[in-house]
C-alpha cells in the first residue's frame, strides 16, 4: 500500500518536471519507512529530502505533497485531466513544419528557401535610427522560422571553430606536458616500469575556457538579431557544457536548460514559450541589478565570463545601469560586450546607456550589420577593441 | 587500522536527533531533523544547501560531537584533487626504497623487479588524506565536505565513487572498501550548481533561516552575555532585516557575532546610533549599509517600538 502510493506520487512529481527516478522512489520508501507514519510533517519532510535536489522545487513539492495527502484519488483524476494537455504539446513541435525537414524531403536540386534574414537586411537598416522604446511592457512571442540545412551547418562551424571572444583563464589543476614542473607520481611509476631509464615526466597548470554566461538582449531594437545569437548560444550550449545563458527585455529570463536539447529548432521553441518579453522595451540596469542578486552569485563562480549581447540602449534611468553594471563588473571575472548595432567607423559613445555600460566592460566588440550567421562569424574573429580609448574621445 | 566495524548507535527516532543535537547546543527545525535522522539510517550522504552563515558546518560539528565519532573536514577549493583529498604515495619512501634495492643489487647481483614494484606500490606507501581516512576507520566517522561549490567539476565527478560506493579505487593497488561506513555531510553556498548525477546519491536539505524563537535560542545559548530583552530586540531586528531586499541578508552567525558585538560594547538596548556603529558586522556589503544608514534603521526600530518590543522615545 505505501509503495503504491509512492510510487503514484513520484509520478505525479514527475508530471510535475521533477526528475523523480525510480531509485528516488525505492529511497522514499525506505525514507518513509524509517521516519514511521506518525507526522504528517515528518513523512513531508523525509520524502522532500529524498525528491528534491534544487530549494525551487520545495514550492511545487510541497503542492503536490498537500493535494496528494487530502485525496490521492482527487490528485489522480487531476492527473488524467492534465495528460492530454501534455501529449497537445507533443503535437505542437510535431506540427512546426521544419525547413530542414521540407529541404531533405524537397528534390536535390530545390531553390533553398530564401534566408528570410538576408531580404529583410535593406530595409531594416533604417530601424536602427528610428528605433522607439515601447512605454508599456508588451508580451511578446517570437516565432523563429525554423533553421535552413545551410544555417544548421553553418551555426555548427561557428560554434566548434570560431574561438569565443573570451580569453582562457588558468586553473589550479595540473595536467601532463612536454615540460614544466616534474611530475614527481608518473615519474616514479615510469621508474618502476623501466628501472634503468630516468625520463621524468612533467605537468603544467591547465589552461581552459571559463564557464560563460550570456546576457542577450532580446527587446525590440535588437530584435533580428535575437533567433542569431540563439543559434550561435545554442551551438556553444552543444559543444561547450557550463554555458547558462539568460535573456533580457524588461524581465530576466534564464534560457540555459532550453537550449540544451539537441534540436536547435526544438530548442528555439522551448526558449521562445518560456520568455515572455520578445521585442519589448528595454531595461537594462533593473535586469542587470536582478541578474546580479539572484543569479550572480551561482552562475559566476569559477572565473565565469559574461558576454553580454546588447544594444545598451536603455529605458531606465542612467543611474541604475551604472550601478549595475559596476556590481557586475565587481563579480564577474570578464566582461565581453558584442554590440550588434554600432558601426565602428567614427563611433562615439554617445547614447547614456552605453557610457554607462563602457567603463564596466573588459573587451568591446562591434558587430554591426549582422544579417547571417555567416557575418556573426567574421565579427566574432575581429580583434576586441578596449573599451577604454572609446571613452576617451 | 582495523578490519572489524565498530558499530555506533543511532537515534531511533527523529525527536532523539532533535534532543541530542540540541543537547549540543545545535537547534535544528524537525524537517532539518528529519533529514540527518534519513541520513543516518538509510546511510545516504546529506546535501546541505543555503545561505551563508545558517549553520551548515555546525552541524556537522555538533554531530561528530553528539556521536562521539571522529570529524573528518575537506575544505574545497578550486584544483583540489586527489592528492589532496584522498590518498598520496610517498614517494621519498619510495625513492629510498629503489635506493636501497640499487645498492642490493650492487651487493648479490639478482634484482626482484616484481618485488620491488610490489614494495613501491604497498599500503605502506600510501599517505591517507581525509576521504581515505574516513573509510579506513573501525569506527563510522563524520565526514564533512565543506563548502563543494567551491572545487571545481572534476572533483565532484571523483566524489561519485566515494559517495555511492563507500570505496575509493587506488589504481595501483586495488579498491579500498569502507570498513565503517562515514557519516557524509555536504554543503554548498550555491555558487555554482553541483551535477544532479551526484545530488541523486545525496539527500537534500535546504538550511533556512531560523524563525524568531529559535533564533532567539540560539542566541541565548551561544552570546548568553545579552540580556534577555537585549536578545529579542537584536533577533526582531535581524528578523525583519532579512524581510528588505538586501544584497546579503544576515545569518545566524551575524546575528550571534552582533549580539556578541553589543554586549561588548556595553549596550543595554538598541539605538539609532548603537546599530549604525555596529552595521559592519551584520552586513558585509557596502550598498546594503548605506541603504540601512538612510534611514531603514530608524524605520526597523519604530516597528520594534509599535510592537512593544522596544521601549523610549520614537527618533
Amino acid at each position: 500500500m505505501l509503495a503504491e502510493n509512492i510510487v503514484h506520487f513520484s509520478r505525479v512529481l514527475r508530471t510535475a518536471g521533477l526528475q523523480v527516478g525510480p531509485d528516488r522512489v525505492l529511497a522514499g520508501i525506505a525514507a518513509v519507512e524509517a521516519v514511521g507514519f506518525d507526522r504528517r510533517e515528518d513523512i513531508r519532510a523525509a520524502l522532500s529530502a529524498v525528491m528534491l535536489d534544487r530549494h525551487e522545487q520545495q514550492v511545487i513539492f510541497d503542492q503536490v505533497f498537500d493535494a496528494f495527502w487530502r485525496d490521492p484519488k482527487l490528485l489522480e483524476r487531476l492527473m488524467y485531466l492534465m495528460l492530454p494537455k501534455i501529449s497537445g504539446r507533443g503535437d505542437q513541435v510535431q506540427r512546426q513544419r521544419s525547413n530542414r525537414l521540407a529541404e531533405a524531403l524537397a528534390a536535390p536540386q530545390a531553390p533553398k528557401p530564401p534566408n528570410p534574414a538576408n531580404q529583410s537586411a535593406e530595409e531594416e537598416v533604417q530601424f536602427e535610427t528610428t528605433f522607439s522604446f515601447s512605454d508599456r511592457e508588451r508580451l511578446q512571442r517570437a516565432d523563429f522560422e525554423s533553421m535552413t540545412a545551410a544555417e544548421f551547418a553553418l551555426a555548427k562551424v561557428l560554434a566548434e571553430r570560431i574561438p569565443l571572444p573570451v580569453s582562457p583563464v588558468i586553473r589550479r589543476r595540473s595536467e601532463l606536458a612536454p615540460r614544466g614542473r616534474i611530475n614527481l607520481r608518473r615519474t616514479l611509476h615510469r621508474m618502476a616500469r623501466q628501472p634503468d631509464v630516468l625520463s621524468p615526466a612533467f605537468m603544467q597548470l591547465q589552461r581552459e575556457l571559463p564557464p560563460l554566461v550570456v546576457l542577450l538582449d532580446i527587446s525590440g531594437s535588437m530584435e533580428r538579431y535575437a533567433r542569431l545569437f540563439l543559434h550561435y548560444v545554442h551551438g556553444l550550449t552543444r559543444r561547450h557544457l557550463r554555458v547558462q545563458t539568460f535573456t533580457f527585455g524588461t524581465r530576466l529570463t534564464n534560457i540555459t536548460r532550453c537550449l540544451r536539447s539537441r534540436d536547435p529548432d526544438v530548442a528555439m521553441q522551448l526558449a521562445d514559450q518560456q520568455v515572455d518579453d520578445w521585442k519589448g522595451g528595454t531595461r537594462i540596469g533593473t535586469c542587470l541589478e536582478e541578474f546580479n542578486r539572484h543569479w550572480a552569485r551561482r552562475v559566476l563562480g569559477q572565473n565565469a565570463a559574461v558576454l553580454l549581447v546588447t544594444d545598451g540602449l536603455d529605458r531606465d534611468g542612467e543611474g541604475q545601469l551604472t550601478l549595475a553594471a559596476g556590481h557586475l563588473h565587481r563579480m564577474a571575472h570578464q566582461i565581453v560586450w558584442l554590440n550588434p548595432l554600432l558601426r565602428f567607423d567614427g563611433f562615439e559613445p554617445r547614447a547614456a546607456g552605453v557610457r554607462a555600460l563602457l567603463p564596466h566592460v573588459d573587451r568591446f566588440l562591434p558587430v554591426h550589420n549582422l544579417a547571417s550567421l555567416a557575418d556573426l562569424g567574421r565579427a566574432l574573429r575581429a580583434p576586441a577593441l578596449r573599451p577604454a580609448l572609446l571613452l576617451k574621445h | 587500522m582495523s578490519s572489524s566495524a565498530v558499530a555506533l548507535a543511532l537515534p531511533a527516532t527523529v525527536d532523539d536527533v532533535i534532543a541530542g543535537l540540541a543537547q549540543r547546543n545545535y537547534l535544528c527545525d524537525r524537517r532539518l531533523a528529519t533529514a540527518l535522522f534519513l541520513s543516518l539510517k538509510l546511510q545516504r550522504p546529506l546535501f546541505l544547501e543555503g545561505e551563508p552563515g545558517v549553520g551548515k558546518t555546525e552541524l556537522a560539528k555538533a554531530l561528530s560531537d553528539w556521536l562521539g565519532s571522529l570529524l573528518l573536514r575537506v575544505q574545497c577549493y578550486e584544483g583540489l584533487d586527489i592528492a589532496q583529498t584522498a590518498y598520496e604515495w610517498n614517494v621519498a619512501r619510495q625513492m629510498i626504497e629503489i635506493r636501497l634495492a640499487e645498492a642490493a643489487h650492487g651487493a648479490n647481483e639478482a634484482i626482484d623487479h616484481d618485488g620491488l614494484v610490489a614494495t613501491l606500490y604497498s599500503r605502506a606507501m600510501l599517505i591517507e588524506r581525509p576521504l581515505l581516512q574516513a573509510l579506513t576507520q573501525s569506527r563510522s566517522p563524520v565526514l564533512l565536505i565543506d563548502e563543494l561549490d567551491r572545487a571545481d567539476e572534476p572533483f565532484d565527478a571523483f566524489l561519485l565513487e566515494v559517495l555511492a560506493e563507500n570505496q575509493i579505487t587506488v589504481p595501483e593497488l586495488g579498491t579500498i572498501k569502507a570498513v565503517a561506513p562515514p557519516f557524509v555531510l555536504i554543503t554548498s553556498n550555491r555558487t555554482r550548481e553541483i551535477h544532479d548525477a551526484l545530488k541523486r546519491r545525496c539527500l537534500y536539505h535546504w538550511v533556512d533561516f531560523p524563525d524568531v524563537e529559535r533564533e532567539l535560542e540560539i542566541v541565548r545559548r551561544k552570546a548568553p552575555g545579552a540580556s534577555e530583552r537585549l536578545s529579542r530586540q537584536i533577533v526582531e531586528f535581524v528578523q525583519r532585516m532579512r524581510t528588505l531586499d538586501l544584497f546579503k541578508a544576515p545569518g545566524v552567525a551575524e546575528t550571534i557575532d552582533w549580539t556578541n558585538a553589543l554586549v561588548a560594547l556595553n549596550t543595554i538596548r538598541l539605538d539609532p546610533a548603537s546599530v549604525q556603529d555596529t552595521l559592519g558586522v551584520l552586513l558585509k556589503y557596502q550598498d546594503d549599509i548605506v541603504r540601512m544608514q538612510g534611514g531603514d534603521t530608524a524605520k526597523l526600530l519604530d516597528e520594534l517600538r509599535a510592537r512593544g518590543i522596544l521601549d523610549g522615545e520614537p527618533v
